[in-house]
């Protein structure tokens, strides 16, 4: 049930007329406001045409906007797969039996997790090649730096995954003779990446919008290529930059989208997770808009 | 250790540092605020306003911070004239502060919201029932008892911000990243240290606050 109509009763006439009142009174604030951003854009120039034609013509998108795309996609999706490896690896890793083995992967995971990714970006580029005596590519700072933080962010959410998996699971696996590994790989993390899926797109959401960062190296990724290169031809810094941001909203809200649609399609006999609620429901962790929100409890 | 015994680097190091807690603490409140006004307005009876917060969320949730930090500077300050300090660091700071909060509030709106699902219904519905309004029924019932589910999710989402603080870096701040990538391109034979470093009072800072929200959760949940 969706809370927003159990926080107000069915309204009746009155409130019906109240309703009415309010949304005309905050639509027309909202109104002004926009026309107030408007005036302010129109004062400053911002809606002459010469500053939006170049959208028209085909050669922006084919030398800016496509290839920035090409190469935000492409480090997004190396970054993703590889992030997901490392989830995997480290959860089973911080899992462990042995000590030796979980202690470590912990230590990784927790640190990774608390590194802002720019610093670790930062220090790929700039301070690897000290170490190495070679350059190190915008594209694989970008990437590393992606798969060493997201994947701990999603280690996180496996691990927790599998240990919310109901205890029958492995112990029935054990009883009909697997191995530890085989519980782990064939019984316990296809339910957990099933219940876990929301976090782990939201997740895969948080990464492409995060290869926006590769700006800051110079790698040509979309908000290089789309805004700063193209305003630099065009001069029309605010016309691309709206532009690229409606690019940017379409891809996650596709990427949601799809996460959305898989959850409904894998849904029917997978069983349903307990809201998840540790440190790992990450400040990204309810994707979706209306209603794939955390159902109500209770 | 030899960089961080020079007094000159080792002020740099504070003031970077400086940068990123006062980026924080302000945008934390700032985001706070629009955050549990939007969750409001996404669960109000009033269909503009619920539009109106459903927009902001899928708006900004959806865009590079980057992005934002980048519009906040190139358009706000350098395109409509927008200056909030004759000081240039200042206006730097506070265009940050404004990009970091309306970035940050979508994320504070989602996870109020889903706090406010899971407080049960019986709940809305007894305060409906003793006839409190729309507004009484979430200010005096629901919300109380959704800000204890939300402590977690609200504690991630200020150590995502004070991590996300860095990028106010890319438009001219001089907060701990830039600090530290000129420190390794000014001492070569001593990046891992610089690293560490910088890593490392990231991690003193966001680990024990973490573990700090975890108890503060586990000891306020409602307990049902």
């Amino acid at each position: 049930m969706s809370t927003s109509n159990v926080l107000y009763d069915h309204p009746g006439p009155r409130a019906k007329v109240r309703n009415a009142v309010l949304s005309v009174l905050f639509g027309i604030a909202l109104l002004g406001l926009l026309y107030w951003i408007y005036t302010k854009f129109d004062q400053a120039n911002q809606w002459e045409p010469r500053l939006w034609e170049p959208f028209t013509r085909s050669t922006t998108w084919t030398q800016f906007i496509l290839p920035g795309l090409w190469a935000t996609l492409k480090a997004a999706g190396v970054g993703m797969v590889l992030s997901l490896a490392f989830g995997i690896v480290f959860a089973f890793g911080r899992l462990s039996d042995r000590w030796w083995i979980s202690v470590p992967a912990g230590v990784v995971v927790e640190f990774f997790r608390a590194v802002p990714l720019l610093l670790m970006i930062f220090f790929i580029f700039y301070g690897v090649p000290f170490l190495i005596k070679g350059p190190v590519t915008a594209f694989w700072a970008v990437v590393i730096g992606l798969t060493l933080y997201n994947g701990s962010v999603l280690a996180e959410a496996f691990r927790a995954g599998i240990r919310a998996v109901p205890g029958g699971q492995s112990e029935a696996a054990y009883a009909v003779g697997m191995r530890k590994n085989q519980v782990m790989r064939l019984i316990l993390l296809p339910q957990a990446a099933r219940a876990m899926l929301p976090i782990i797109v939201s997740q895969l959401v948080v990464l492409l919008k995060d290869t926006a960062l590769g700006y800051i190296v110079a790698y040509p990724e979309l908000l290089q290529r789309g805004v700063n290169d193209l305003a630099a031809n065009y001069g029309n810094i605010i016309a691309a930059a709206m532009v690229i941001a409606v690019i940017y909203i379409v891809l996650n809200s596709l990427l949601t989208w799809f996460a959305g649609w898989l959850d409904r399609r894998t849904r029917v006999r997978a069983f349903r997770m307990p809201r998840q609620t540790g440190p790992v429901a990450a400040a990204d962790a309810t994707p979706g808009g209306d209603g794939t929100a955390v159902e109500p409890q209770g | 250790m030899h960089v961080f015994t020079d007094p000159d680097n080792f002020d740099a190091y504070v003031s970077g540092f400086l940068w990123i807690l006062k980026l924080t603490g302000a945008s934390a409140v700032c985001a706070l605020v629009i955050g549990v006004l939007l969750a409001a307005m996404r669960v109000s009876p009033v269909p503009v306003l619920r539009g109106f917060g459903a927009a902001w969320v899928n708006i900004f949730r959806n865009t590079p911070l980057t992005l934002v930090i980048f519009f906040c500077y190139f358009g706000l300050y350098a395109t409509l004239g927008l200056s909030l300090s004759q000081d240039l660091d200042l206006n730097i700071y506070w265009l940050g502060v404004i990009g970091l909060s309306t970035y940050t509030a979508a994320f504070v709106c989602e996870a109020v919201r889903s706090g406010i699902n899971t407080v049960p219904t019986g709940q809305a519905e007894a305060a409906r029932a003793i006839g409190l309004s729309f507004a009484q029924t979430l200010r005096i019932v629901v919300l109380p008892q959704a800000a204890r589910s939300v402590i977690a999710p609200l504690g991630s989402v200020l150590i995502a911000l004070c991590k996300n603080a860095t990028i106010v870096g890319t438009i001219g701040l001089l907060e701990s990243s830039n600090i530290m990538k000129d420190l390794i391109n000014s001492n070569g034979d001593a990046v891992i240290v610089i690293f560490l470093v910088f890593a490392g009072t990231f991690a003193a800072l966001l680990i024990p606050t973490g573990y700090f929200f975890g108890w503060l959760a586990n000891r306020l949940a409602v307990k049902r």
